[in-house]
């Protein structure tokens, strides 16, 4: 029992990231319909702003280091993302949805590939500084909160309930929420769809580079190809909950988490990965809809 | 419709065996490096033509062709190292009974593919295109670590001693067989359905087109080339290491097919012979940087293809077709 709720707190505090990240994809899927590829690539970078932010800029060793340090990563990537959407996914706004997702999978790609040279970050990989010093805060009946965890667990959950109260209870929510469910009809209504897809790839960004900047708290090794992996499967988590929802983001991310930890802690680490595939592939034979989703007839 | 049926067969009597003599006449791959470098174009060429099944005719994308290629490979590497290194078949002679077993093994290689396809597009298939690209490239991940985790196949450090019986004739036989079923294919009523699919899959199902039933065909098909092409290229490196299949080989396919156009078969062999031999004209600049661009390469051929040419070099056109475009104009790509 106690091993079992230790691996739910670890569980938890794994998916929490999983879940920022998988707030990305679908909110650009959204509202674009695609997968945006880039996404793990700036949760990538969002790592390594931290990680430079923290070695380069002494101003930032006063307290309260991880939050400047956080929020500076989390502005850098919000501008990227929409740099990346206004100069890779704009002009193909018309175009078949094919193209949209080779050149997401290009600019994935070409962001990786730059940052494996040597004079960007190496393609060796590199260590997170200890932003936060890692002890154990509680020990209930044998189960352990780590510092690392309970930051990771709070950042995330503020974050969420930030986006939440964004995307349900503001103008600009409404919006995104209006551009999700019909972007022609929308822009009829007076909504400037571009100004909105910018502002959810911002969002979105800031989310994947709070996600870089907590997996490097917890797992410090960082490198140029780390954002693969973990992105597909926060991509996963998104199908899982429903793609396109951003609850369903929020509860797939929570149980792959859980599943994965669950699955090494009781069977083998050396399939850890293939673990959330297994996953996707039975939600796209069962319920491909996932399960928040409700099933979308196509429009002609 | 009869003579251009007719053209196929005599491509197929006429062309195969001139692709045959060309491979018999040749220095061999082992001798001369131009010769090496033209088997693994060969090889690329047979990986493209198959993808161009599924991503050009069909209009799906799939990120795992080196999944597949991976399947047929190990499949067929095992075949050849248990079964053609230790047994021979009665009354034959030894490289008789080799070129045999090595066929059937390339055929093994093919079909364990073809399952793996069948397995991994019954579901994906059923939805719309962009899940494709990721259970591919999922599935292509599982397998790169199965295959690392498994002894019996070499795990990281490779299967080593297959025979060494991919010769540059065997190569071209499974080029020029990829190339005219893919235009053989494009011919026939059933690519006639794909291309409706490509075009508008609702339109297409709409006029009782089975949609998911030719999409899992089309990607099956495809599999099987790409698990022959996996098997040629084990029997040819005579080693096979979970680092051949990387995502990175499954990228580099993807961009063969963009590169030569999406809807062309003579486009995706172009662009694989090109690619071949680009990082070979980049060798001189790694030599001297030290610093492996293919990547960088790959990446900003693909997003500066996509925003400024996206039909590519050939668009749908096929080398084979140029003469006859004058008279029937093709359509423009529609938005």
């Amino acid at each position: 029992m106690t091993e079992f709720l230790q691996h739910l707190v670890n569980g938890l505090s794994l998916g929490s990231v999983y879940a920022l990240i998988a707030l990305g994809y679908t909110m650009v899927y959204g509202v674009l319909q695609l997968i945006n590829f880039a996404h793990a690539e700036i949760f990538m970078l969002g790592a390594f702003a931290g990680y430079y932010a923290a070695s380069w800029l002494p101003a930032f060793s006063r307290e309260p280091r991880f939050l400047v340090i956080l929020s500076l990563a989390m502005a850098v990537c919000a501008f990227l993302g929409v740099v990346i959407e206004r100069f890779a996914y704009r002009p193909l706004r018309d175009s078949p949805r094919l193209n949209a997702l080779i050149t997401a999978m290009g600019v994935s790609m070409l962001i990786q590939a730059i940052g494996q040279l040597p004079f960007f970050m190496g393609p060796s990989p590199r260590f997170f500084p200890e932003l936060i010093p890692n002890v154990t805060l509680a020990s209930i009946g044998g189960v352990a909160l780590g510092s690392l965890q309970a930051v990771t667990l709070a950042a995330a959950l503020v974050l969420m309930v930030g986006l939440h109260r964004l995307v349900f209870h503001t103008r600009l929510g409404t919006a995104m929420r209006a551009v999700s469910f019909d972007g022609k009809t929308a822009a009829l209504m007076g909504i400037d769809t571009n100004r909105v897809i910018a502002l959810t790839f911002m969002v979105g960004s800031a989310l994947a580079a709070a996600a870089g900047i907590l997996v490097g708290l917890s797992y410090p090794r960082i490198e140029p190809t780390m954002g693969v992996l973990l992105g597909l499967k926060a991509f996963v988590a998104a199908v899982l909950g429903g793609i396109g929802n951003i609850r369903g983001a929020m509860v797939g991310g929570m149980t792959i988490g859980l599943v994965e930890t669950m699955a090494v802690g009781y069977g083998s680490s050396s399939y850890r990965d293939a673990v959330s595939f297994g996953i996707l592939i039975l939600v796209l034979v069962f319920k491909p809809s996932g399960i928040f989703g409700r099933a979308v007839t196509e429009k002609v | 419709m009869k003579g251009r049926a007719a053209s196929g067969w005599a491509w197929a009597f006429l062309g195969l065996p001139l692709f045959g003599l060309l491979g018999w006449l040749l220095p061999s791959h082992t001798e001369s490096y131009f010769m090496y470098v033209v088997g693994l174009a060969g090889i690329n060429v047979i990986l493209a033509v198959s993808l161009h099944i599924v991503c050009g005719l069909t209009g799906q994308f799939s990120l795992g062709h080196a999944g597949f290629m991976a399947v047929g490979g190990y499949t067929a590497a095992l075949f050849g190292t248990k079964v053609i290194a230790e047994y021979k078949l009665l009354y034959l002679s030894e490289p008789a009974s080799d070129t045999i077993l090595f066929l059937f093994a390339t055929l093994l290689g093919g079909t364990a593919a073809a399952i793996a396809g069948l397995l991994v597009g019954l579901p994906s298939l059923r939805l719309r295109g962009d899940y494709l690209a990721i259970v591919t490239l999922g599935f292509a991940e599982i397998i790169r670590v199965v295959i690392e985790n498994v002894e019996t196949l070499g795990a990281a450090t490779g299967l080593v001693g297959i025979p060494p019986l991919t010769n540059l004739f065997w190569i071209f036989f499974w080029a020029g067989t990829t190339v005219l079923y893919a235009k053989r294919l494009q011919e026939s009523t059933h690519g006639r359905a794909l291309l409706a699919i490509r075009e508008d899959e609702i339109a297409a199902e709409a006029v009782g087109v089975d949609t998911t039933g030719y999409k899992v065909r089309a990607f099956v098909a495809s599999s099987f080339f790409a698990g022959v092409a996996g098997a040629l290229l084990g029997y040819y490196l005579t080693i096979l290491t979970p680092k051949d299949f990387i995502f990175l080989r499954s990228v580099e396919v993807v961009v063969m097919v963009v590169l030569g156009g999406m809807g062309s078969a003579s486009g995706a062999v172009l662009a694989a012979i090109l690619l071949t031999a680009l990082p070979e004209a980049l060798r001189p600049l790694r030599e001297h940087t030290g610093v492996d661009l293919r990547m960088v390469i790959y990446a900003a051929l693909l997003l500066a293809m996509m925003l400024l040419r996206p039909h590519g070099m050939l668009g749908r056109r096929e080398l084979w077709s140029l003469r006859r475009r004058k008279t029937a104009p093709q359509p423009e790509v529609a938005p």
